[in-house]
């Protein structure tokens, strides 16, 4: 019985292999071919993992019901494990070999910044599902992406801040990637909007304690607000030192760490935390007049449903990816990469689960700040500011 | 090696697509830094848990002077290639009287260093999320497209396959091949061990530092990721799963571990499974390297 099985695995695999080494056949009614290259492995795998899942998802989904312009979609996906020149090897294959029409993809800043050069040299459509502004800023012919970016973030929080008399701030972050590009965006974002950044501390990747930069902090005058910039574990530990600090100015999280995860782990310190978010976050407290309702909510009972995991915002930045996409071919009829590129940019008014898209030929993005809801943490769920 | 450089020229015959050349031109700049590893862990013997590092600061040299102070492409690569030198001398001297873990030890340290200050120097080094770097260019016109690089690749393979060869069959290699034996030995008939292991290690710091450079102006684009200590241990994963002391086996190794991975990505879950299978099954099979241990069989089978 065992055996049987494994030479049908073996088979399998032989198989996909010689598959792998054909050419695709010409056929009649050949699919619409939807590249991706995703982290879903590595370092960024919590950003890759949904975002393959959800690709998966909804490309079976859309078969399901017919395909797009009377044809099937095929996704061919490759996982980078988040390395930039795996990724550049990778979307060279999509584009030379797999011939495909569209690629959504790139998790991480750094991946999708080492293909820029050759989509464009190639000539087709590619929509990233990575933070930073620079991957649209200048705005680059065939690069587009969903998720917000962190300036939006920070003009978000500061909105926020200054609602509140807040204008001197402390910024505390990471050493990473996505910390130290918030960082940097929340500084320049800072001035003309009449806040002052008052101190500005710093920790490293796997630090367990960051009393002493909160010690910084607390000990400088007229700290009115504090925002922290960063990721996974970090974050939850500079609330549980901010409050054992008994720090009183108001604690600011950013987007990176909107999920049931940073509650989990900062325990009842993530009571007052403030952080912009996706209303996917939210998806159910929503209320029924408000028109991302409907997009956020059946996104994530169909992820949960089937995968029997908690939604994520990053899941989501892919279902906006392939949707835009897909509403892309739909509006040009075909799949010519110029017409699907020039149709892209004239999307307006497309609910996805990141808000309303209004995109056009210098904003590849389309997202306003109205894409963010303020959030706050009370009684251990998020709760949206009004 | 005229096959080597046969092979090489009649590649192209065989690739259908601008990819086939993409993979064909990293397992080439991979193999000119296995060869030059394989220099120092497979003549020398010593171990290098570090050379990303060296890797690193030719790329990023490369990268830094040319689009941050605008050198010419040709000059940051040498004066990148002349750092590196000049650093793993300068470290090579003290770190190599050490022997076995506390030379891994010592190199995966420096390794780390180069890492570290890479991703934290964000102003000169783009930090975490890479920095652009321009093309190849010398006496005004731009290196592009991958068949033009697959000549330079392949060009520079053969050269550093020649040079490891040479270099393996002069008084110095004859000297590395006797300190890997026994040191005592070595040092008992007269071989100043300190001076050629050093030699060794700063020739195959060059080699990596002058792929890095070449991979930095290849891509376009420069991530840290290149530099962690992960790629230090593929390097020497490349060294000993062709064949140590086997510079043909270095190339075989990094063509290997360059290329499987890419054919196995249509196994999607089962790829990793798959690939530490292989790497098993060959340390298992040919305990010494895939080159030398096919080469010892094909011996037998003469006979």
């Amino acid at each position: 019985m065992r055996i049987a099985s494994l030479a049908r695995t073996a088979a399998g695999l032989f198989a996909g292999l010689a598959a792998a080494f054909a050419a695709p056949g010409a056929q009649a009614q050949e699919p619409i071919r939807i590249g991706a290259f995703l982290a879903v492995t590595g370092p960024a795998a919590f950003l890759g993992d949904p975002e393959q899942k959800t690709l998966e998802l909804y490309i079976e989904k859309l078969n399901a019901a017919g395909g797009v312009l009377g044809r099937k979609l095929a996704l061919v996906s490759y996982d980078t494990a988040g390395d930039a020149e795996k990724a550049r090897t990778f979307a060279k294959r999509l584009i030379e070999q797999d011939k495909v029409d569209v690629i959504v993809g790139g998790t991480t800043t750094g991946e999708t910044m080492a293909v820029v050069p050759m989509v464009e040299q190639a000539e087709i459509p590619f929509i990233s599902l990575a933070g930073a502004v620079v991957i649209v800023e200048p705005v680059k012919k065939w690069v587009f992406k969903t998720p917000h970016t962190d300036r939006m973030a920070c003009e978000k929080i500061f909105a926020d801040m200054t609602s509140r008399g807040a204008r001197r701030i402390a910024l505390i972050s990471g050493s990473g990637g996505f910390d130290k590009s918030m960082r940097a965006q929340c500084l320049a974002a800072a001035k003309g909007r009449g806040i002052e950044i008052v101190a500005d501390e710093s920790y490293g990747p796997g630090d367990k304690d960051m009393t002493v930069q909160l010690t910084k902090i607390k000990n400088t005058a007229g700290v009115q607000a504090v925002l922290n910039a960063g990721f996974g574990e970090g974050p939850a530990i500079v609330t549980r030192n901010y409050r054992q600090l008994g720090i009183a100015a108001p604690l600011y999280q950013s987007h990176g760490v909107a999920s049931k995860e940073y509650i989990k782990l900062s325990g009842a310190a993530a009571e007052g935390v403030r952080l912009p978010a996706a209303a996917l976050l939210i998806a159910e407290s929503l209320p029924d007049s408000d028109p991302q309702k409907k997009v956020v909510l059946a996104y994530k009972r169909e992820y949960e449903s089937r995968f029997n995991s908690e939604v994520s915002t990053f899941g989501g930045h892919a279902y906006d990816g392939l949707m835009l996409a897909v509403e892309a071919m739909k509006k040009a009829g075909t799949t010519e990469k110029t017409k699907v590129r020039d149709a892209l940019q004239s999307i307006r008014g497309w609910m996805g689960t990141a808000g309303v898209f209004n995109l056009s030929p210098t904003d590849h993005m389309g997202l306003d700040l109205s894409a963010f809801r303020m959030l706050e943490v009370r009684k251990g769920a998020w709760t949206e500011v009004k | 090696m005229l096959a080597l450089a046969a092979a090489l020229a009649l590649l192209p015959l065989v690739f259908a697509n601008n990819y086939h050349y993409e993979v064909a031109i990293l397992v080439g700049l991979n193999a000119i830094i296995a060869v030059g590893l394989n220099l120092l862990i497979g003549y020398a013997g010593q171990i290098s848990l570090g050379h990303a590092g060296f890797f690193g600061v030719g790329a990023y040299g490369s990268a830094i002077l040319s689009a941050r102070y605008g050198w010419p492409q040709l000059a940051a690569l040498a004066a990148s290639t002349a750092l590196t030198a000049a650093l793993a001398y300068a470290v090579g001297r003290p770190i190599l009287r050490l022997k076995g873990h506390y030379l891994a030890m010592a190199t995966l340290g420096l390794g780390v260093i180069v890492s570290i200050v890479i991703a934290t120097e964000d102003r000169l080094t783009g930090g975490p999320d890479g920095m652009g770097v321009p093309p190849l260019a010398a006496f005004g016109a731009a290196l592009s497209g991958e068949r033009a690089w697959y000549a330079l690749v392949a060009a520079l393979l053969v050269l550093s396959v020649w040079l490891a060869l040479n270099l393996i069959e002069s008084p110095h290699g004859r000297a590395l091949r006797a300190l890997h034996g026994s040191e005592v030995a070595a040092e008992a008939i007269g071989i100043d061990s300190a001076r050629h292991k050093v030699l060794a290690f700063v020739l195959s710091a060059v080699f990596a530092s002058v792929a890095g450079s070449l991979t930095a102006h290849y891509s376009g684009f420069i991530t840290p990721s290149r530099v962690t200590f992960l790629h230090s241990i593929e390097l020497v994963t490349m060294v000993v799963f062709g064949g140590m002391a086997s510079t043909f086996g270095a190339v075989v190794g990094a063509a290997l571990l360059t290329g499987l991975p890419q054919l196995l990505t249509v196994l999607k879950e089962y790829e990793m499974v798959v690939f530490g299978a292989v790497l098993m099954a060959t340390m298992i099979f040919f305990p010494k390297g895939l080159v030398p241990s096919l080469a010892a069989a094909a011996r037998r089978f003469a006979r």
